[in-house]
């Protein structure tokens, strides 16, 4: 049966990916967005978009309902689920295909089957492909460090590292616990924990004709918490036994539940051993890498089979290296916090492909964002997958590091410094990579992040900010901006650089401004771009702003300068012992009140954000002077939440 | 359009020599300067900082818009006399809220900030140039009010500062107090006369008597913050319609107060599409001689001020020891009288008068660079009519009412001061270049007529003329006019708004220009009887 309007019941990168084959294919597109969706490039770039109500995903794109009229009203007649959401939601795929809409994934039964972790091992243990497992009723005493996970999840939640057997008891417990609120079901399965185990996944694709693509492997041993950060194929220094192994399970796998569609079979590695983990039963968010060394369409192959159609008998030898990172909103240096708001700009130069294939090594670009797009605190934060596609892992990974500097990502924070650290350290360039690396080096690799000259870089901000000043000025636009004929301080300006107060003092000189550092020199100012000297070496930043906010480009890539008001209404600011929402969120617990007496490290509310429970805690002793919030409260960075008054606790 | 070609050679031996010379005057003037910005010394200010009170310097630079530039004026006055340099306050122009405003900040570390006669001046003087541009101005007081051993010179005269108050207000020149301390006696009528006050809570101090003067006259016992404090002032007298929570907050409000002016200024805003000037105003240095008594040419010094060094010059084969002609000063046309030669003769005389009445005809302001010896003397030129003509560029310079902008880019002697619109002929602005001398004649040529004059008297008496005693005299003369001449002295006499470096002349003109440009410019619809 031939597609021909299509809905993606997925937002962001995925359903821009989904579109951009559907739009090569001649294929129809309809997309489904929550109100804060609204104005996403997504919807924007469809043919027909369906408003589901509300924000949350609960209201929205796990709606499977609403979902399956709203592809009945806009008249498509097939749904591609993406990934997450609904993706592996057998329930869904089958109330999709009752109402006689084509469902491009697996079968309802294949997927339940995989949805269980635990079942999904029966069926490869009894195939004969190697699993890890522990009964999680008969601990060995030398099983420990031990994995904990949950039956139905996913994307690294509800997983524990268990180090000694006093702990298992409580951390079955939480790992039940957590499991049952997240995915509705409470059955939790036991591991052997591998910190130093390599993250081995192979891509296949299966048509109903019995045809099945494996279309090669992705090493994705770089994760932080479990979740994927930096993905590659083809996997680095992987012996040729080992990937024949891995291939063979993947075809078992394939065969033991008669697979159709695409699908990715993780495994572990861990020397030559080889052990099955879990089978994903939709398109992985890592499919470009492989798309980019096997010169393949996934979706578009996914479309063909779920046309009916018969995928041609190819092969899959991989071409040159590709290397993927995910580009999210987020401030590494301060607990991986979310970010929201407005990406002010986001530009990635030397992007050659978006959302396709490369036909020469450079740069693609799958990206849920353009300048001026928000960021919500409503979903992942994820602003794009940043991928390249070189001769060799060494070209490619240069040429990502490289355009991850260039990348002119401003308005939100975002791991792209961290996410360079890794590219450039010694273990990951050899290829020695583990799932226990990035855990290991992360706190190394933040530090490192910080630009070497990001003193440089406000500077120059200072400068061309100045400049600015003066010419939008009403009157004396192009006097020299700071001259004085009798100088009596230099001119300073007091910038936020993530949380920290950086202020740079400069003065005019002969007209012209200059740093007060005498270890720079301005070699031109003007107020969009600044050349600094340092000794004999000068660097070029492009500066920009929006409101107080200045955006610089640099040789060590994108900074964004807050600049710190020189007045404050004494109405306006903010009273000391004032704890601040750090991440938008909303309030899930309230267990202090106005007037209470509290110490300090006691718990005063919880705030929910990305999924993650955040106690706000006391500072300092005193008493709770105010407390403007209430469960349920939508705040956002910054927001005051409680007010300690410490002068109070004496009494 | 005519673009000045420069012939100076910067690497000529004179040039480097001009330079250096001159690089020591700028290197001197800083010297200078800095006595004036070291207010009452350390110990006071350390003292005034412990109190956590900013200095008058940052509370203008926090007044002031972000990277906007401040014009000081009058830094250097008292100097020569026995005041602290800089007369205890700092004025200047400077925007705020993107409006140019005359500020006027008392400096409390030096001698409490009282008012002294040179204060008394420098005050007067800023008044004079907010009421004549039409400029907002802006008080930060903090002041110990009259400097008693002089009150003689000041209590009398000293009235005016509050008339010039009232006056402003009345001529709708909005006036505002921010009072960061002491504001007390005749002090408190500065904000009693303002338009809009602000008090500092905990800082300001507003009254007409102290508690000892209180219970001295009526035998109440009362306490600062009664008679005087910023809350009482706030919520009970309503003198302060603000009530300033620190200094940065005074400032704030004092901001704000500015931006709901709504002020508009009535002269040129000029495009800003202007091109900078060709010629290299660093050159400025090299090319006036050390040596006062050799001539320059101005065209080399207006090449380096006005827009693309573009300069279209009026009369040029006439009366060629006055260059004339029109060009544009950061967007704004202006007309230029440049001395070339020093000495003004008959027809650079009326070559000016004419030149001066163009400029009226269209509105033009007019700049005069000083550097002249006067008119010519002599037989021939008395019989020729050099008075008269002289008389004309007088009577043409007094009656313009074209904003004048005076500098003084080398000497200025005689009745050459008058015609080129020196001090007395109130030019809007007028500085000097830190080479600049000013005075009757030369200081050589003043020892040489007294000695000629006492010779002659001495023959005449038929008494012997002491010929070491003279020689001895001129030197000490000489020596004394000298000393005189100075740019430090004229400008502590406040006889011009400052002294600056010559490489800022463009950016001091153009910040004059843009304040002048504040109200509308007007012509003179008629001059004196031009004696022909």
């Amino acid at each position: 049966m031939t597609i021909r309007r299509l809905l993606v019941a997925n937002r962001g990168e995925i359903a821009r990916r989904v579109f951009a084959t559907c739009r090569q294919l001649g294929i129809e597109t309809v997309a489904v967005h929550s109100d804060a969706d609204a104005d996403a490039p997504f919807v924007r770039e469809a043919d027909y978009a369906v408003r589901l109500p509300g924000d949350a995903p609960s209201e929205t794109y796990l709606r499977g309902d609403l979902i399956v009229a709203a592809a009945k009203s806009s008249g498509a007649d097939a749904i591609h689920p993406g990934y997450g959401f609904l993706s592996e939601n057998a329930e869904f795929a089958a109330q999709v295909t009752d109402a006689g809409i084509t469902w491009v994934g697996p079968r309802p039964e294949t997927i339940a089957s995989m949805g269980s972790k635990i079942e999904a091992k029966a069926l490869m243990r009894a195939a004969g492909v190697p699993t890890l497992d522990i009964d999680v009723d008969n601990v060995a005493d030398d099983a420990f460090p031990l994995l904990v996970k949950a039956a139905f999840g996913g994307g690294g939640r509800g997983m524990r590292v268990v180090r000694a057997r006093d702990q298992l008891t409580g951390e079955l417990e939480a790992a039940r616990d957590e499991a049952r609120s997240a995915f509705g079901d409470d059955t939790v399965f036991v591991e052997p924990y591998l910190p130093t185990a390599r993250h081995v996944e192979v891509q296949v694709l299966a048509d109903q004709h019995g045809t099945c693509w494996v279309v090669g492997e992705r090493d994705c041993s770089i994760q932080r918490r479990h979740q994927k950060v930096v993905e590659e194929a083809p996997a680095p220094n992987l012996p040729d036994s080992v990937r024949d192994r891995l291939f063979d399970a993947a075809r078992k796998a394939v065969g033991a539940v008669d697979y159709v569609g695409a699908g990715t079979v993780e495994f572990l590695v861990q020397g030559e051993s080889v052990y099955f983990l879990e089978m994903n039963t939709r398109l992985q968010v890592e499919h470009p890498v492989t798309e980019c060394v096997t010169d393949t369409d996934l979706v578009a192959g996914q479309l063909t089979v779920a046309e009916g159609g018969a995928l041609p008998e190819r092969d899959f030898a991989p071409n040159g290296h590709a290397i993927e990172v995910r580009l999210y909103a987020e401030d590494p240096a301060h607990g991986w916090a979310p970010q929201t708001g407005t990406v002010e700009s986001f530009d990635f130069p030397a992007a050659a492909a978006r959302f396709s294939r490369l036909d020469r090594p450079g740069l693609r670009l799958d990206s849920a964002v353009e300048s001026g797009s928000t960021v919500s605190i409503h979903y992942d934060p994820m602003l794009a997958k940043v991928i390249v596609w070189g001769p060799t892992r060494e070209a490619a990974t240069r040429m990502l590091s490289d355009a991850l500097r260039r990348g002119r990502v401003h308005g939100v924070l975002t791991n792209a410094a961290v996410l360079r650290s890794i590219l450039t350290d010694e273990e990951f360039v050899a290829g020695r990579v583990h799932t226990s690396l990035l855990d290991e080096r992360i706190d190394q690799w933040i530090e490192s992040a910080v630009a070497p000259d990001a003193g440089q870089a406000v500077t120059a901000a200072a400068l061309a900010d100045a400049t600015a000043a003066q010419r939008s000025r009403r009157v004396q636009q192009r006097i020299p901006a700071a001259w004085r004929n009798v100088r009596s301080k230099d001119q300073t300006r007091t910038y936020l650089l993530g949380e920290d107060e950086v202020t740079v003092a400069y003065r005019s000189i002969g007209g012209r401004l200059a740093p007060a550092d005498e270890a720079l020199t301005a070699e031109r100012v003007d107020a969009d771009g600044v050349r600094l000297r340092s000794g004999d070496v000068q660097s070029a930043y492009r500066v920009g702003r929006i409101d107080d906010t200045t955006h610089v480009d640099g040789p060590h890539g994108a900074v964004d300068l807050a600049l710190v008001p020189r007045f404050v209404d004494p109405q306006e600011a903010v009273a000391s012992g004032s704890l601040l929402a750090p991440m938008p969120g909303v309030v899930t617990a309230v267990s202090a009140a106005v007037g209470d007496s509290v110490t300090a490290g006691a718990p005063l509310l919880v705030l929910e954000a990305m999924k993650m429970q955040h106690s706000i805690t006391a500072p300092t002793d005193g008493v709770v002077s105010e407390l403007p919030v209430s469960v349920g409260s939508q705040v956002t960075a910054g927001a005051v939440l409680a007010v300690i008054d410490e002068n109070d606790s004496a009494e | 359009m005519t673009v000045i070609r420069s012939t100076i050679d910067p690497n000529s031996p004179a040039y480097l020599a001009n330079r250096e010379a001159m690089l020591e005057r700028v290197a001197d003037l800083d010297v200078q300067q800095a006595k004036a910005l070291a207010g009452g010394g350390e110990k006071y200010v350390d003292r005034h900082r412990k109190r956590g009170k900013l200095l008058a310097r940052e509370r203008i630079e926090l007044l002031l818009d972000r990277d906007s530039a401040f014009l000081e004026l009058s830094t250097l006055a008292a100097w020569g006399s026995d005041f602290p340099v800089g007369g205890n306050v700092v004025t200047g122009i400077g925007v705020v809220e993107g409006t140019e405003c005359l500020i006027v900040a008392n400096d409390p570390t030096s001698r409490g900030g009282a008012s002294n006669p040179s204060t008394l001046k420098k005050s007067g003087r800023a008044a004079q140039i907010a009421a004549e541009n039409n400029l907002p101005t802006i008080n930060l007081v903090e002041s110990g009010g009259a400097d008693l051993p002089t009150q003689k010179e000041i209590f009398i005269p000293g009235g005016a500062g509050f008339r010039n108050l009232t006056r402003a207000s009345a001529a709708r020149r909005p006036t505002v107090s921010l009072v960061f301390g002491n504001s007390t006696a005749g002090g408190a009528y500065i904000p009693g006369m303002s338009d809009y006050t602000v008090m500092v809570k905990g800082g300001a101090k507003v009254f007409l008597a102290g508690p000892p003067l209180v219970k001295m006259a009526t035998g109440e016992d009362s306490d600062d913050e009664s008679l005087g404090g910023a809350e009482m002032h706030a919520r009970q007298s309503g003198l302060a319609d603000y009530l300033a929570s620190d200094e940065l907050d005074a400032i704030r409000i004092g901001r704000s107060i500015i931006r709901r002016l709504n002020w508009q200024k009535q002269g040129l805003v000029p495009a800003t599409d202007y091109a900078d000037p060709v010629l290299d105003a660093e050159e400025l240095l090299g090319l006036v001689p050390s040596d006062p008594k050799e001539p320059f040419d101005p065209r080399e010094v207006i090449g380096r001020i006005v827009d693309g060094s573009d300069f279209d010059e009026f009369k040029p084969l006439y009366g060629s020891s006055l260059v004339t002609g029109w060009a544009n000063l950061h967007g704004h046309p202006i007309g230029i009288l440049a001395n070339a030669q020093g000495v003004l003769f008959s027809e650079e005389a009326q070559k000016a008068a004419q030149f001066i009445q163009l400029a009226n005809q269209i509105d033009t302001p007019l700049l005069f660079l000083h550097n002249t010896t006067g008119y010519m003397v002599g037989k021939e030129y008395e019989q020729r009519g050099i008075i008269k003509h002289g008389a004309q560029m007088i009577n043409a310079v007094s009656n313009s009412t074209v904003p004048h902008l005076s500098v003084v880019i080398g000497s200025s002697y005689g009745a050459g001061n008058y015609g080129m619109s020196g001090r007395a002929y109130d030019p809007r602005f007028m500085f000097s270049w830190v080479n600049a001398k000013s005075a009757v004649m030369g200081a050589a040529q003043l020892a040489g007529v007294i000695s000629i004059v006492s010779r002659a008297s001495a023959e005449k008496k038929g008494v012997p003329f002491d010929e070491d005693a003279d020689a001895q005299m001129r030197e000490l003369v000489e020596k004394q006019i000298e000393a005189e001449s100075t740019s430090y002295v004229i400008s502590g006499m406040l006889y011009d708004d400052g002294v600056i470096d010559p490489r800022d002349t463009r950016t001091v003109l153009g910040i004059c220009l843009s304040a002048i440009n504040t109200t509308a410019i007007r012509g003179a619809e008629g001059f004196g009887v031009f004696r022909l």
